[in-house]
């Protein structure tokens, strides 16, 4: 790439620093408290990854109890008793309470404090405003109640691991009654108990995700450049645009539904608990008429929208990345926009699927078991745009390309495995067994988050004005994307060998799981080599956390628009100061037209404007391809 | 730097910024509130026969509050439609009157109608003992109208010490008119005009009772789910009260002075709200106090 190609080159970045009245804001205001939507993103993104790490870090762990089970933890297993109390590993055994915190916290630390935030708000915030021509947000103070809120419902989420009992162990799901009674009784706090402190943290969280959205929304709808038509628009803002949607109307319901079994813990109300409940030998005085069932009806009403929301960003990035190293334009731009415009409405009316195994009835598993199906083909739909925009491009394997183009398998194979889940009579079998794990693990882990790396990679440039260096990434990316599959592909094999997703011993002491051998090794044996590609895969995140750190301050220097890409946020300086543009961002063409003929550079840049004799050539916006 | 459209509208969307937020916030609004009232639904489907108690809350206190919240709903509209027309001081009474709107319904509620049921008691008789408290339930007059069983004595608790104390072995309880008097046809239905419990004492035997608590959220579905929408619903009230005391000190006479249409957009925007939060309470009303 040559740098003096780009049509934008700002001599100094820093130089614009100085117009800016932000400059007179003292550091607090600047980096911490900063109602700039550039910081809030990077705030964001940083607290995303680390949260993203904690998370994986617990399910470290966890490996180690699964591949061997009820032995001592070498090395750090005698200091974790001193930060997670003395009932999680004692003698550095891992005590089945302590099993399941790990899980349930994994579950919602990964997706509540690790990809949302990374995903939507750290992108959203950080690019969104940029691609769109705008200075910001709608509401920048909004903008950082949304992040503070956040920060105090992550912060709550972690304190749990330190109250009496440890934190919350009923599953991500939290399903009732065992979630209402747990953390209870002798032991525990009365609001500083695990499962309490889950439920009043997710308030924050959702709090947070709430003011996000909004903001989102709004700054697409009122604040896109002149000529920035929705047609105009990167596909990537479409995503946040629906995914913020998403967020706005299917998290609410689950918040009644925490309020609701807050109210179950802390006034003894019954909202989930039926009436005759019997806890550890004795009934329990309440008055009863719950339904646990509406618990669950009213969490998977955020959860299946929110696996969009998880997925549909790591799309928006993967689409500007592939258009911009195949150097042509997205194939089907609008079939795209409808395809994820129909993904956002279908995915409000999918959510029982998640609960075949209840005996709703057959009339509403019909129902639910149709929309489900429906849902793939917007889903194909976008995938297959993907994989032919591939097609006849000159495509050049960045980092961040080599993580997108990694992406379009292991969705597809993620999407693909959950098409047997779908028709309920097949989940009857693959109900909570290692099969769900992998399939939703391949959508999440080397689907959105190989979408999220590519996202840093591929952005870092605009943030710091430096490169990330492109040896280390691929360091990082070919043991990450090998251990992945390690790690997930035999857990097909283990599910459909009937081996159970919550098992404390990892299927130890399970016939189903030591009498059949898959490829060799029986089920449960299985579990050693999948630990160890977890453990391999956590050391191949070193290589990101340096280099990352690292290329902030001594990543090679590059223009405004290192990857020669023609979207509206190449146009403004890398970092873009406050405000984001010298001068007012037009729009006068579509987001991607790369390679159109008749040009010197293989790039015409959203800002450019028309030609006369581009308009005799075309009609429409659209690019003409030979 | 300065954000544009807060003030004036874009010209193609024909808003500024803070409307398309608080309609996506009012989305927002109805899906919570969706979520608490679908879990009405289905706790009330879900109630056995007897289950779901009527009659229990105070009708023309929830009327009277009712026409609060719509008087403030109309306050507020001419408050802002004085500050579109600049006059400040007919703003300022028009606020003030929609303060002291909300703050008499969350009086009300906090004061009086909370309290009230606080205070008040209810047991639920045991299926085979039903019988012998026949005098205070009048299931056979109630089963020979077609009625609902009836398998709760309330009133007024007059040993409170009962309740934690186990050496106490019955309920002494002043019993509420249909207690008192069961087969009476003018029990059949609950009355609009709030009756305060009888001087009429009834015994009732621990051993007898199934479950027996005040009018707490723990009581029964009904009231679990009349304190968490209420309580929630109180809790917009404030926050509605609170932004518009803002609006209403010096501070933002400020603001007006400075961009008048600024103020005004403001006010629109938490009058939306207000709404909003009113239209939460039309729906609570006939929930709880009629249906």
């Amino acid at each position: 790439m040559d740098p003096s190609a780009s049509l934008e080159t700002h001599h100094d970045p820093h130089a614009h620093a100085g117009e800016h009245e932000h400059q007179q804001l003292g550091w607090w205001r600047k980096y911490i408290f900063s109602t700039d939507h550039k910081v809030i993103g990077i705030q964001y993104g940083l607290c995303g990854l680390v949260f993203l790490f904690f998370g994986f870090c617990l399910m470290m762990l966890m490996r180690w109890q699964l591949a061997y089970p009820g032995q001592a933890l070498p090395v750090i297993g005698k200091w974790l008793p001193y930060i997670f109390g003395a009932g999680s590993m004692p003698d550095g055994k891992m005590t089945p309470d302590f099993y399941n915190s790990l899980g349930a916290m994994h579950g919602t630390i990964m997706i509540f404090a690790g990809v949302v935030p990374l995903a939507f708000a750290a992108f959203g915030n950080f690019v969104v405003p940029l691609q769109i021509g705008a200075p910001d947000m709608t509401f920048p103070k909004v903008n950082a109640a949304s992040f503070w809120a956040f920060g105090v419902g992550g912060v709550i989420m972690l304190t749990s691991f330190f109250v009496p009992g440890g934190a919350a162990k009923s599953g991500w799901t939290s399903y009732t009654p065992l979630a209402a009674f747990a953390d209870r009784g002798p032991g525990h706090l009365s609001i500083f108990n695990g499962q309490t402190l889950w439920l009043i943290g997710f308030i924050f969280l959702i709090t947070s995700s709430l003011l996000g959205a909004i903001n989102f929304i709004t700054t697409i709808i009122q604040l896109r450049a002149k000529g920035l038509t929705w047609m105009r628009l990167p596909f990537f803002v479409w995503s946040q645009f629906v995914t913020a949607f998403l967020l706005l109307l299917a998290f609410p319901p689950l918040e009644a539904a925490i309020i609701m079994q807050l109210m179950d813990r802390v006034a003894d109300t019954s909202f989930f608990l039926p009436s005759g409940l019997v806890v550890n030998g004795a009934p329990v005085s309440i008055s009863g008429g719950g339904s646990p069932l509406l618990w669950q009806h009213l969490f998977w009403f955020l959860g299946h929208p929110e696996v969009y929301v998880l997925i549909l960003p790591a799309f928006g990035i993967v689409a500007e990345i592939l258009a911009n190293n195949s150097r042509k334009p997205l194939w089907g731009y609008k079939s795209l926009v409808f395809s994820v415009l129909v993904i956002g409405f279908l995915s409000f009316i999918v959510w029982a699927h998640h609960m075949w195994m209840t005996g709703m009835g057959s009339a509403v598993s019909a129902f639910f078991q149709t929309t489900t199906l429906l849902i793939s083909i917007p889903s194909v739909i976008i995938l297959s745009a993907f994989f032919i925009s591939l097609w006849g491009g000159s495509i050049r394997f960045t980092v961040p390309m080599l993580f997108a183009t990694a992406f379009l398998p292991m969705f597809g194979i993620g999407g693909l495995t959950g098409i047997p889940l779908a028709f309920n009579s097949a989940d009857l079998y693959l109900h909570d067994t290692y099969y769900i794990i992998a399939h939703f693990h391949y959508i999440v882990a080397p689907g959105t988050i190989f979408g999220l790396f590519a996202g840093i990679y591929y952005w870092f440039p605009k943030a710091t004005g430096r490169k990330m260096n492109d040896f280390w990434g691929k360091v990082h990316f070919w043991p990450t994307l090998i251990c992945m599959n390690v790690i997930f592909l035999p857990m097909f094999l283990q599910g459909m060998a009937g081996m159970h997703r919550r098992w404390y011993d990892g299927g130890q002491g399970w016939n189903v799981a030591n009498e059949h051998t898959i490829w060799g090794l029986t089920g449960f044996q299985w579990n050693a080599p999948i630990s160890w590609a977890a453990w391999i895969m956590g050391l191949a995140q070193i290589p990101f956390i340096i280099n990352f750190f690292w290329s902030i301050k001594r990543g090679e220097k590059v223009n405004d628009n290192p990857w020669e890409a023609t979207t509206l946020e190449w146009t403004a300086p890398s970092p873009p100061p406050h405000g984001n543009f010298i001068g007012t961002p037009v729009a006068y063409r579509g987001p991607y037209e790369y390679s159109l003929p008749g040009r010197e550079r293989d790039f015409t840049m959203q800002n450019e404007p028309v030609e006369p004799s581009e308009r005799v050539r075309r009609k429409s916006a659209e690019p003409v391809l030979v | 730097m300065e954000i544009p459209y807060t003030v004036s509208t874009r010209p193609d969307t024909g808003l500024w910024n803070a409307k398309v937020g608080i309609w996506l916030f009012l989305a927002s609004e109805v899906m919570l509130f969706g979520g608490l009232f679908s879990a009405y639904i289905f706790l009330r489907l879900d109630a056995p026969p007897g289950m779901w108690p009527h009659g229990l809350l105070n009708v023309p206190v929830g009327t009277m509050n009712t026409a609060i919240l719509i008087m403030s709903s109309v306050t507020v509209v001419l408050a802002w439609a004085a500050l579109k027309m600049r006059r400040y001081r007919a703003y300022w009474w028009y606020m003030l009157a929609t303060i002291l709107c909300g703050v008499i319904f969350l009086a009300v509620k906090l004061v009086y109608e909370w309290p009230q049921k606080f205070d008040h008691f209810g047991a639920y008789i045991k299926p085979d003992a039903l019988g012998k408290y026949e005098q205070y339930l009048g299931n056979e007059h109630a089963a020979a109208k077609d009625l609902p069983p009836r398998l709760e004595i309330t009133g007024h608790l007059h040993n409170r010490a009962a309740l934690t104390d186990p050496n106490i072995k019955e309920y002494e309880v002043y019993l509420d008119p249909v207690n008192a008097d069961p087969t009476n046809p003018a029990m059949d239905r609950p009355h609009f005009f709030y009756v305060p419990p009888t001087h009429k004492l009834a015994t009732i035997e621990k051993a007898d009772v199934e479950r027996a608590t005040m009018f707490l959220p723990t009581h029964s579905a009904y009231f679990a789910s009349y304190f968490t929408i209420t309580g929630l619903h109180g809790m917009h009230v404030l926050g509605g009260v609170l932004v518009f005391i803002y609006m209403w000190l010096p501070v933002s006479k400020k603001l007006y002075q400075r961009n008048p249409e600024h103020l005004a957009n403001r006010v629109e925007v938490a009058g939306l709200f207000w709404h909003f939060v009113d239209l939460i309470w039309i729906f609570v009303f006939p929930l709880f106090y009629l249906l």
